[in-house]
């Protein structure tokens, strides 16, 4: 079984079936995680480079362990913005790649769309982690998995993501994804950090947590970026977090569980506190490891195609 | 050009006089000696087969960016008015957004001059003088001096005159002569860091939006201000249903202002965006479906004046990066024509008449440049055959820049010759 794309620059377009391909080649990969030897061959021989124009220390380690428990050859390179305009050096990144005969680039970029530029400019296979407010499909398919796991079943599961859409790229690659997958997808933050024509994805998009809580099954909490607020978007943190921050108290009114994910780091009782974030029914834990798996069954798939 | 030239069975169409017929015109020397039904070719003389042809006054692009001076890697008065001669256009009004900027006479004259010398001046290049100093929207340009030295109209496009007193100023003070201020309708604060229209693509995209607000704000304000100052106002590339909607009100109150689209706004919408090719990137952004639509019925209604290209060259290291990143704007000038046949005639929302109306009597007018072919006359004339099927290839484009979207486009119409200063220039890539 093959993937359709040489490239997973996004979940947008991907079919069921591949997604599916994903999610269970990546059971595989987390019982291997569980054996006291966790490395294994297929990627043996190939070189990946891991292309951080942006900090993510745990998703670069996430993408670095999992490239290391395939037995690639790893190398990492960080690009701060340093005199030369993001663009170019983006490009002549690229070109130095391209000379050097990578197999596979992980990219990580602060605009959208540089993941697609780089699969013109090099052979290798792209994988995209990360894109300014695009995607980050990895991380869609993380939480995926985690769901699955959790629900047994992502069709009919309702979903709510929680916080600053207009800026995630986690909210864009999780609406595509599990829309494809037959899960029922809803929004809720404030309507300044809602981009325009949302609804248009087809989900449901609300302003009050209170409103949407009874209605699903797990939240993805997503991390609010002070300079948000700088920036105009909402007053105050402190009022983000009265209107908008997932609290025990708001889940207790739902005499049921919900289950509550973050793609981390949390702004521990800003979008999310403490309580909920150690509490039972987290399982921000669980994406941490599931990551590596689902990473692992993403590179192996990618590996297969020419 | 040889002495004497008989374009022999074109479809003549001079809306300025009400002309569409098929007939036969004698040039001789540049001047339109005899337009007749049948004029017999004498000894000597060229003849250039019309049939199928329109002969039209020569066409106008009045909202080019030539680049010169300062970017001439991107395009120079001799590249760029090659292309507009290869276009059909006999005509262009270069933009200030030079460097530096056309906001002094003198340079006034170094581009009158340049466009001169390019190509024997078979296309006339008419500089828009800057509105503000520098283009920096705080100190009036020396106005008069630009207009005295042959400016056509006054703009700051590549930008806004963003503050509404200095506009204001600027628009009385112009309307002692007879010049429009060509406005670039976009409100800074509102579309701040957009590169594309913002709506359901761009939230798909994760591309930061340009609002279609952003514009209409602008032209709403920019339209009271023509009313209060009496001035007249002309607003470059009109790209939303609501700027359509408000050229028209504003019309509807005898409010003295006029518009101009691009083909490229009546052609694509932002679902072009999708493949994140940087040739979609211009602004104003591709719009929606929508707003398309309400553009062709403003230009069938005659609320749109004109059909401008907004050509903006970029090499292609400028354009081959993200699309964050990119520079703004398309080529256009090569296109024109083919994508106005094809989008507008062929498709029954504008007569050829129209169409002539909206590359020449129209612009024409706008900017002072009023030309009628009739006997008598200077030979001003674009041949086109609208009914030439052709593929856009971008490599085979004269201007100095490739980047377009319309790359392996199939098209229909194409600009056969120009005519202009007692000069012929023939398009050798036609084929009838
Ligand atoms: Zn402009």
């Amino acid at each position: 079984m093959k993937l359709a794309s040489r490239h997973l620059l996004g979940l947008d377009g991907v079919s069921h079936d591949d997604i599916e391909l994903i999610l269970d080649t990546a059971v595989t990969f987390k019982e291997i995680l569980n054996r006291p030897i966790k490395k294994v061959p297929p990627l043996q021989g190939k070189t990946i480079v891991n292309l951080f124009f942006e900090n993510s220390t745990r998703t670069r380690i996430s993408f670095e362990l999992a490239q290391r428990r395939l037995s690639a050859d790893v190398v990492n390179f960080a690009a701060s913005g340093s005199s030369v305009t993001k663009g170019e050096t983006l490009k002549d990144t690229a070109r130095n790649i391209e000379a050097m005969k990578i197999d596979m680039v992980v990219i990580r970029h602060a605009s959208a769309g540089a993941a697609h530029f780089l699969t013109k400019v090099v052979k290798a296979n792209v994988i995209n982690a990360g894109d300014g407010c695009h995607e980050h499909p990895t991380q869609g398919l993380l939480d995926m998995y985690t769901l699955r796991e959790k629900f047994g079943s992502l069709k009919g599961l309702r979903v709510c993501i929680v916080g600053d859409i207009l800026n995630s790229r986690v909210a864009r690659s999780n609406i595509f994804g599990l829309q494809t997958m037959g899960a029922e997808v809803s929004v809720c933050g404030p309507s300044t950090l809602m981009p325009l024509e949302i609804e248009r994805l087809g989900v449901k998009v609300f302003h009050h947590l209170d409103d949407v809580l009874p209605q699903v099954d797990a939240v993805n909490v997503l991390r609010i970026q002070m300079e948000r607020s700088a920036a105009g978007l909402f007053p105050s943190l402190r009022e983000y977090h009265r209107f908008f921050g997932v609290t025990s108290e708001r889940l207790n009114k739902v005499n049921r569980p919900i289950a509550v994910l973050h793609p981390g780091p949390i702004n521990r009782d800003v979008e999310l506190s403490a309580d909920v974030a150690d509490g039972p029914h987290s399982l921000i834990l669980e994406q941490v490891l599931n990551g590596v798996a689902v990473r692992m069954a993403v590179l192996y798939l990618l590996g297969l195609s020419e | 050009m040889s002495n004497a030239i008989l374009l022999q069975q074109g479809r003549l169409i001079d809306p300025s006089n009400g002309t569409d017929r098929v007939v036969d015109i004698l040039i001789e020397n540049g001047i339109i000696r005899t337009i007749g039904s049948r004029v017999e070719p004498q000894e000597g003389c060229e003849v250039l087969a019309c049939e199928g042809k329109v002969i039209a006054p020569g066409f106008v692009d009045m909202h080019v960016h030539l680049r010169e001076p300062g970017y001439e890697h991107k395009e120079t008065i001799a590249t760029g008015t090659l292309a507009a001669a290869y276009g059909g256009f006999t005509a262009v009004c270069c933009m200030p957004n030079t460097n530096p900027a056309i906001d002094d006479e003198s340079i006034v004259q170094f581009v009158q001059s340049q466009g001169k010398k390019s190509n024997h001046g078979i296309v006339d290049v008419f500089p828009v003088g800057a509105v503000t100093k520098g283009r920096d929207g705080k100190l009036m340009a020396p106005i008069s001096e630009l207009v005295q030295a042959g400016a056509v109209g006054l703009s700051d496009d590549g930008a806004p005159v963003h503050d509404a007193g200095i506009m204001r100023r600027a628009m009385e003070y112009a309307s002692m002569y007879d010049v429009p201020i060509i406005q670039h309708c976009e409100d800074v604060p509102l579309a701040k860091g957009g590169v594309m229209n913002e709506g359901e693509t761009a939230t798909r995209l994760g591309l930061p939006g340009i609002p279609n607000v952003a514009e209409e704000v602008m032209l709403a304000r920019d339209v009271m201000l023509a009313e209060f100052t009496r001035a007249r106002y002309h607003a470059a590339h009109v790209s939303t249903a609501g700027s359509v909607a408000l050229m028209r009100e504003a019309k509807r109150k005898k409010i003295g202002v006029t518009c101009e689209v691009t083909p490229h706004h009546f052609t694509l919408t932002d679902k072009e965006v999708s493949s994140y090719d940087t040739n979609t990137k211009m602004n104003p952004p591709l719009r929606t479906q929508a707003d398309v639509d309400a553009i062709k019925e403003g230009l069938r209604d005659g609320t749109i004046d004109v059909i401008a290209t907004d050509h903006a060259p970029h090499s292609l290291d400028e354009k081959d990066v993200d699309y964050i990143q990119a520079p703004f704007g398309i080529v256009g000038l090569e296109t024109a024509i083919g994508l106005a046949v094809t989008e507008l005639v062929e498709t029954g929302v504008l007569t050829l008449t129209q169409l002539v109306e909206k590359f020449s009597t129209n612009p024409r007018k706008i900017i002072g440049k009023a030309i009628v072919v009739a006997e008598g006359q200077v030979a001003n004339l674009t041949v086109f055959d609208p009914s030439a099927q052709w593929t856009v290839d971008c490599a085979e484009f004269h201007s100095k820049s490739k980047n377009s979207p319309f790359n392996g486009a199939r098209l229909k119409g194409k600009s056969v010759a120009i005519f202009n200063h007692g000069r012929i220039f023939i398009n050798e890539h036609y084929s009838g």
